[in-house]
């Protein structure tokens, strides 16, 4: 287990070695180690590498303008970039100590769940909505389908509206509890790291709400990751917020000091509305 | 200001136009003109039915509906009957979509979601040109080349492992309605691939990507999530195919055999209504026989109708059930 401090690398790459010194109880661990990560589409490179440490049970948002390449390195971490063709990455993105980039890539977007921008329920009934990723990947016991159905949209904070129509087309639900629903599905598999790409852009301030709440209680079972445009979302929510630009990781710190004292400039120009 | 109150005249005079200045105005007569468009298509459909129906008359009047559930045809002592050539018909056609759907989908699988895009385009481009090729040639490839290689090749084992079903027995001598359904089958697909391969590219990305984020395999996003999402769009790929199938006419002439006969077994040749109609129609004699050939046309074109109306039906049933 590698144990990192904020702010400084971890320089021992020897992931394989025993653990090291407990971490201090307000330090958490170190969920993804990503180091140098280079990113190209064909000729263009998106990612000019990228190095940076994503805390275990805690919110981390990259903020920064479109483009900027956020969306890119959130789809690196569960490879989602590899469903492109002509695309290349370089660099190493460690779970846990592994380099996921050699791991088995299903197995990896199992461990790493997603949420995209566009609400995108299967056309299925709302519980096979959320049991798609447990029979996908081997789980036949009713039962236990049951329960993690039961679960992950009480966690999704979805139960109670969805309770008595679980058999119904998962379209017949609204814009923000088809979010929710997908959340649900996504917590399913129990992923450790869930990532959103900006999960709220399409929804109300009130189905936002309700999400960030959702998120926030989230960060008790899994690390989260989250790609926003809305700085005050960022600000609300993240414990970690990075600033990405053309491309490149800016800098990356606690919440509080990028939007209240940023070691950047452009971080500086960027959230207070001086950019562009 | 002369000028401001110039504009304001010819506005003041276009707004208090006469019916034949509105109507130089356009609106009127494109309105008119694409109106007697759109009603000319539906006239010359009803007139097509107007008129095989009053030139069927002396079939109705002799055999009444009968006339559909009679098996004779027999012109030199004047029975006539269209049963045979609407079980050819619906025989031929269903072999041919039995045979080309799997393929075709299966295809189409592949050029979507597998293959290399510049792969794909290539692939489709070519066989989007078989559904080009003149279905006389077809027939011709039917004959010199279809027909003697399933005399060699398929007859012989499928008698030897099936020859217990009924539909497997008897003599082959080449054409049949076998080969009738396989050549059918070769023009139909190229329908098929290309409207399930779109079908398949208009599914929404974000789709194939939730399930792939699940830990699904591509085969398994494919399968279980993509294929669904399509399934409305390849049903009526397979229904297109049908209606074509249903009306081809020179190849099936060519590879069916043409004898007016019901067996169940594929191996034995047999006629379709298209077939009948081409093959006979110069040559008829008689009232009757010409009447009957006009009665199993409409015959046809009621069958191509209902066999689209059940498509439009079955669509508009997934597609309900896929929204709500």
């Amino acid at each position: 287990m590698l144990v990192a401090t904020q702010g400084q690398p971890v320089l021992n790459p020897a992931a394989s070695l025993p653990a090291q010194a407990p971490a201090p109880k307000t330090q958490p661990a170190s969920k993804l180690i990503a180091r140098n990560i280079n990113f190209h589409y064909g000729s263009f490179q998106a990612l000019h590498d990228i190095s940076l440490e994503i805390p275990t049970h805690r919110i981390t948002a990259f903020i920064g303008p479109s483009g900027c390449g956020k969306s890119t390195f959130l789809r690196t971490m569960n490879r989602m970039n590899e469903t492109l063709r002509n695309t290349h990455v370089d660099g190493e993105l460690l779970l846990d100590g592994e380099n996921l980039l050699t791991l088995d890539v299903t197995d990896v977007r199992r461990r790493v769940g997603m949420v995209f921008q566009k609400s995108n329920p299967f056309a299925k009934t709302i519980f096979d909505n959320v049991a798609y990723g447990l029979r996908v990947n081997g789980i036949r016991k009713k039962s236990i389908i049951d329960e993690a159905v039961e679960r992950s949209l009480t966690h999704a904070a979805l139960w109670s509206e969805v309770k008595d129509k679980l058999q119904k087309p998962a379209s017949a639900l609204s814009g923000g509890q088809q979010q929710r629903l997908c959340i649900a599905r996504a917590l399913a598999v129990e992923p450790e790291v869930l990532l959103l790409d900006e999960p709220c852009s399409a929804l109300d301030p009130i189905a936002t709400l309700k999400i960030e709440e959702l998120l926030f209680q989230l960060k008790e079972m899994t690390t989260i990751v989250i790609v926003t445009h809305n700085m005050q979302q960022a600000a609300r929510l993240a414990d970690r917020t990075g600033f990405f630009l053309l491309g490149r990781l800016i800098e990356l710190d606690d919440t509080r000091r990028i939007f209240q004292n940023p070691g950047k400039k452009e971080t500086e120009d960027y959230v207070t509305g001086r950019f562009g | 200001m002369a000028s401001t109150t110039h504009i304001a005249d010819v506005l003041r005079r276009r707004n208090n136009r006469s019916f034949f200045e509105r109507l130089a105005g356009g609106d009127e007569i494109a309105y008119s003109i694409t109106l007697i468009a759109a009603v000319a298509i539906l006239a010359i459909v009803a007139l097509i039915v107007l008129e095989l129906w009053t030139h069927s008359t002396p079939t109705v009047k002799t055999f009444g509906f009968g006339f559909l559930t009679s098996s004779a045809w027999d012109p030199n002592s004047g029975k006539f009957g269209a049963l045979p050539f609407i079980y050819g018909t619906c025989l031929t056609s269903f072999l041919a979509l039995l045979i080309a759907v799997p393929l075709g989908v299966a295809a189409s699988v592949f050029l979507a979601e597998m293959a290399p895009p510049k792969l794909s385009d290539v692939l489709t481009f070519l066989i989007e040109l078989l559904a080009a090729v003149p279905s006389v040639i077809y027939g011709l490839i039917g004959i010199f080349i279809l027909v003697p290689a399933i005399r060699d090749y398929l007859v012989q084992p499928l008698k030897a492992v099936f020859g217990f079903l009924p539909i497997f027995q008897g003599d082959f001598y080449g054409l049949s309605f076998l080969s009738a359904g396989i050549v059918l089958s070769i023009m139909v697909v190229p329908f098929i691939i290309s409207v399930s391969r779109e079908v398949l590219l208009a599914v929404p990305t974000e789709l194939r990507e939730a399930a792939l984020a699940l830990g699904a395999t591509k085969w398994e996003a494919t399968w279980q999530i993509v294929l669904p999402a399509a399934s409305t769009g390849i049903i009526g790929s397979a229904f297109l195919a049908l209606a074509r199938a249903l009306g081809e006419t020179m190849a099936v002439t060519m590879v069916v055999g043409n004898t007016p006969k019901i067996t169940a077994s594929l191996l034995s040749p047999g006629y379709s209504i298209a077939a009948v109609i081409a093959n006979e129609f110069a040559e008829a004699s008689g009232d009757l026989y010409v009447s009957s050939l006009i009665f199993l046309g409409l015959v046809l074109f009621g069958l191509t109708i209902v066999i689209n109306a059940l498509a439009r039906i079955l669509i508009l049933t997934t597609t309900r059930r896929g929204m709500k």
